[in-house]
Formats: C-alpha cells, sequence, structure tokens
C-alpha cells in the first residue's frame, strides 16, 4: 500500500534521506527510530504525499505521488490517518466537531455517522469532553482526539509521529493500546518514536517489526534491540 | 445557462458545514462590509455622472443642433416691421420647418434669471427674438446672412455652433471620466476584497494545513473562503448602492433653472443601472477571494 523504492529526499543543505526501499504490508506494525534529526518526520511526510521525494519512488495505493495532482493527494489523505506529535485541531469546533472533520470535508453526511462518532469518542476516553474546545485539553486528550481524527475514515494506514512525546508513561500506554487494537482490526500501523520503552512495551503485544535510520539509511533493527 | 444558475444557487446556499469551518473573523467582516459599501455608494454617483453627461452631450449634439435664433435689434419704431420682413425671409428660405417672434412675455421669462421679476421690457431697448426651428437638411447659414443684410438690416443670425461644439466637448469628456471613474472604483473593490481575503487566508494558514491534513481539496478550502466574502461583497454593496440611490434621489430637482444640468439623476430604465452594481460587486469579490485562495493554498502541502 506504501512503497518507497530507492527513494531520497535532500533539503537545500544537503542529502538526510538516501536510497530508501520499503513495503508497508497490510496489517503490519512498523515502528521508526533514530536520533532526533534524522529524518523520521521528513520519512513519514514522504508517506502521506506532503513532501515528494527529490529521487526515486513513492507509491501510494500504487500511484506514484509524482503523478498526483493535489486533489488526488486530498482523496488520498482520505485512507491515510496522520497523528502529530503537536497535533493541531480548529481551535473554533469542538471536540467532537474536530473528530469529524474528515468526514466534512468529504462531504459525507455527519447525521448519518453519529452512532460511529460517539462510539469512536468513547473509545479514546473523550465522551465526557466531546463539547470542549480543543484548547481547553490536556496533552493527552489532543493526542487521543488526534488519534480519533485520524481513524473516522476508517483508513487503512495510520502513521504517528512521536504521539507520546507530549504525554506521561500511563498515557503513553494508553495511546499504545488503542493504536494496538486497531492493528488487530487490521489496520497499517507506523509510528515514529525515540522512546525505546514503548517500542519494548509494544513487542510484548504485538509483532511489530523496528526500523531505524542511521547514517541516511533505513536499517532493519535486530529484535532484541 | 440553467446548469450556470443552479450553481450559483448552490453556491449561495452554501454548505453550513463548509461555512463552520473557516473561524468567524469579526472585525476584518465589518471592514469588508464598509468598504464594499463605501465603493459602491460612489458608483451610484459616478454611473449617475455619466448617464447624466451622456443625455447632455445628446441633447446638445441633437436637439439644439436643429435650432437657432434670430436677433433683431432696431429703433422701437422700426422692430415690428423688421420682425415682419425678417419673418417673410425665413418663410421663403429652404430648410425651415418653422420661425416664431417670442411675445414680451416669453423674452421677460428668459431675463427673468438675471434681472429679476416685473423688468419693464416695454420701455427697454431690448432686441426681438425670433426661434428658428429647422427642418430637412437644414439652413444655409451663410446664404441665409447675406439675405438678411440685404432685407433685414438689423437682424443677426446665431446658429448656436459657437457654444454648443465645446459644451458637447465637455460632455463627452465628462462621460469618459465618469465610465473611468467606475472602472476605477471596481479595480479598487477588487484590490481591497483580495487584500481582506490575504489578511483572513494568511491568519488562518493553520486552519488550512488542518484542513488539507484531513484531506480537504483546495476547492472546498477555497470555497469556504469565497463564499463568505462574496456574500459580504454582495450585501455590503447593496446596502451601498440602496444608500446612494436614496441620495440621488434627494438632490434637488433641476427642472426651475431650465433644465440645463438635465439633474444629476436617472431617468427611466436607467434606474436598473444601480441595481447591476451588487452583482457586479459579488462577481469581482469570488474572482478575487478565489484568485488568492487557491494562490496561497498552492503553497502548502
Amino acid at each position: 500500500m506504501i512503497e518507497l523504492e530507492n527513494v531520497a529526499y535532500s533539503y537545500g543543505g544537503g542529502e538526510l534521506l538516501s536510497d530508501i526501499s520499503l513495503q508497508l504490508q497490510p496489517g503490519s506494525f512498523h515502528f521508526l527510530t533514530g536520533p532526533s534529526g534524522s529524518g523520521k518526520t521528513t520519512l513519514l511526510k514522504l508517506f502521506y504525499g506532503a513532501l515528494i521525494p527529490t529521487a526515486g519512488h513513492v507509491r501510494l495505493f500504487d500511484t506514484d505521488v509524482r503523478a498526483m495532482d493535489r486533489d488526488d493527494i486530498a482523496e488520498m489523505r482520505r485512507r491515510i490517518g496522520v497523528v502529530h506529535q503537536d497535533c493541531q485541531f480548529l481551535n473554533h469546533l469542538t471536540v467532537a466537531d474536530n473528530i469529524a472533520l474528515p468526514l466534512t470535508v468529504s462531504g459525507r453526511d455527519t447525521l448519518n455517522e453519529v452512532s460511529n462518532l460517539r462510539e469512536l469518542t468513547g473509545w479514546v476516553g473523550l465522551k465526557s469532553r466531546a463539547d470542549a474546545l480543543p484548547p481547553e485539553l490536556s496533552g493527552g486528550e489532543r493526542q487521543r482526539a488526534a488519534l480519533a481524527r485520524a481513524v473516522i475514515m476508517s483508513p487503512d494506514v495510520i502513521l504517528a509521529d512521536e504521539p507520546t512525546g507530549n504525554v506521561d508513561w500511563e498515557m503513553s500506554q494508553r495511546l499504545l493500546r488503542l493504536l494496538i487494537e486497531l492493528n488487530r482490526m487490521g489496520k497499517t500501523i507506523m509510528i515514529a518514536t525515540h522512546d525505546l520503552a514503548l517500542i519494548r512495551a509494544a513487542k510484548a503485544h504485538v509483532q511489530a517489526r523496528v526500523l531505524r535510520i542511521s547514517n541516511r539509511r533505513l536499517q532493519l533493527a535486530g529484535a532484541d534491540l | 445557462m440553467k446548469n450556470i444558475l443552479v450553481s450559483v444557487a448552490g453556491f449561495m446556499a452554501g454548505d453550513a458545514q463548509a461555512d463552520r469551518v473557516v473561524p468567524p473573523t469579526g472585525f476584518t467582516a465589518w471592514l469588508t462590509l464598509f468598504s464594499a459599501g463605501a465603493m459602491a455608494f460612489l458608483a451610484v454617483f459616478a454611473l449617475a455622472l455619466s448617464l447624466a453627461t451622456d443625455r447632455l452631450a445628446d441633447r446638445w449634439g441633437t436637439e439644439l443642433a436643429r435650432s437657432s435664433t434670430l436677433r433683431i435689434s432696431a429703433p422701437a419704431e422700426q422692430m415690428a416691421a423688421q420682425t415682419e420682413a425678417a419673418l417673410s425671409v425665413l418663410a421663403t428660405t429652404p430648410g425651415i420647418a418653422s420661425a416664431r417672434a417670442l411675445s414680451d412675455d416669453e423674452q421677460r421669462t428668459l431675463l427673468e434669471p438675471w434681472f429679476g421679476p416685473d423688468l419693464p421690457i416695454e420701455s427697454l431697448p431690448v432686441p426681438r427674438l425670433i426661434e428658428i426651428i429647422e427642418g430637412g437638411d437644414g439652413i444655409d447659414a451663410a446664404g441665409l446672412r447675406l439675405r438678411l443684410a440685404a432685407e433685414v438690416p438689423g437682424a443677426v443670425l446665431d446658429d448656436h455652433t459657437r457654444w454648443r461644439k465645446p459644451l458637447v466637448r465637455a460632455a463627452a469628456r465628462l462621460r469618459t471620466l465618469g465610465w473611468v471613474s467606475l472602472l476605477l472604483i471596481a479595480g479598487a473593490t477588487a484590490a481591497m476584497i483580495t487584500l481582506a481575503a490575504n489578511a483572513a487566508l494568511s491568519a488562518t494558514t493553520q486552519v488550512i494545513s488542518v484542513l488539507r491534513l484531513v484531506g480537504a481539496r483546495d476547492d472546498y478550502i477555497a470555497q469556504a473562503f469565497v463564499r463568505r466574502f462574496t456574500l459580504r461583497g454582495l450585501m455590503g454593496a447593496g446596502v451601498g448602492t440602496v444608500a446612494g440611490v436614496l441620495a440621488v434621489l434627494m438632490l434637488p430637482s433641476t427642472d426651475v433653472a431650465g433644465g440645463f444640468l438635465t439633474g444629476l439623476g436617472f431617468q427611466g430604465w436607467h434606474w436598473l443601472w444601480p441595481a447591476m452594481i451588487p452583482p457586479l460587486a459579488a462577481g469581482v469579490a469570488f474572482v478575487a477571494t478565489r484568485a488568492a485562495a487557491l494562490r496561497t493554498l498552492r503553497d502548502m502541502s
């Protein structure tokens, strides 16, 4: 579903990533790790078409991103849920409206999805906060709201960039459990993190592969970490 | 055509959910409304000016061209005889539809604006005026002057061309100025709405990037902004136009002064022209905001 072939990406200064080939299989669970500034976020952005590789090919759902126009990319984002470390919301809309935003912008009737939305809000534990505005949420609540927004379209892939960066250990465990649950439902999960404890905790519950960026290249880290 | 109407109707009705996606902007909204209104108000006057000078140029160009005046200056005892003689010359001149000496009352009315009422016109050596209405191919002024010089020595023919030409030219120039003003007003409206839209867009880059992230198309995002600014342009211009038309209606009537300025107003179906201003302003707002929105969106991933 997401396929990289000899991909390189360079900012003005020089190459950040080079010669990266990868295929994300449906239903797989990946961690992406590496030191700060190694290009984890850049690689994730290549996965959802926010960046175009400077060399090589990125294929999303069998289409080369270079062949996609802006509307194709918008359509594709409905099939890839993204959670950022500092997730942004529309601050003038309630949490429930924000979670339903992907439905709104894709022209789906949110009224038909009310039960779905309520269930999802309950699943991430934000039922009592549904009518709050995003600025009133705590860091952990924001992450869970972002996760709910990322999955409401029932995407095939969920990309999370340091989802536990701003939350305490207990909350990061909770987020991890949600992501593992999603993986059990058949979603492909990719989590970028530098938190090795989180990866170890996940390994007890799910068969996760760990990818490490080092020296601009992507390596499959050993099972022992 | 029907499809266009349907899509315009759909655009106006809007999508309540899409509208909510863009955060409300209280202050700039009022500024946009106010500027659109002010521009529409000015546009009404520019329009009135253009149409009035158009009428004026028309009237001076055609009506006055078909008339001329014969002035007879003679001692009082010869006045009646010379007027008779002049009228009989005119009656046998080709190209004259009618010629008529003005009565004392009429001449008094003509002089009244300058000398005040109750002028004892009988006791003054006021020349007699003969109004000539031309017909057919018009008169040969030079030939007529020669005949008059022989038969009515006190007669002077004025065919109005002397002062008519510069007036017509001035009216035409005023009319051009009016249309240029309208173009400038439209351009200024577009510029001002573009600035307002750009300000709104750059204040909401976070909103736009969130919308892009969750899979909104450019059209969807642009539409939310474009619709808002188009409606503001339409509403502001509507209010401004109504105010402008009321102001034109309240202009004092100029009929008393002989209709020389023909009134800086609208006549007949020209009243429909101001009704075009709000839709035109909305169209300008639509094009300006859409261009601004799509330009901003292209720069975001």
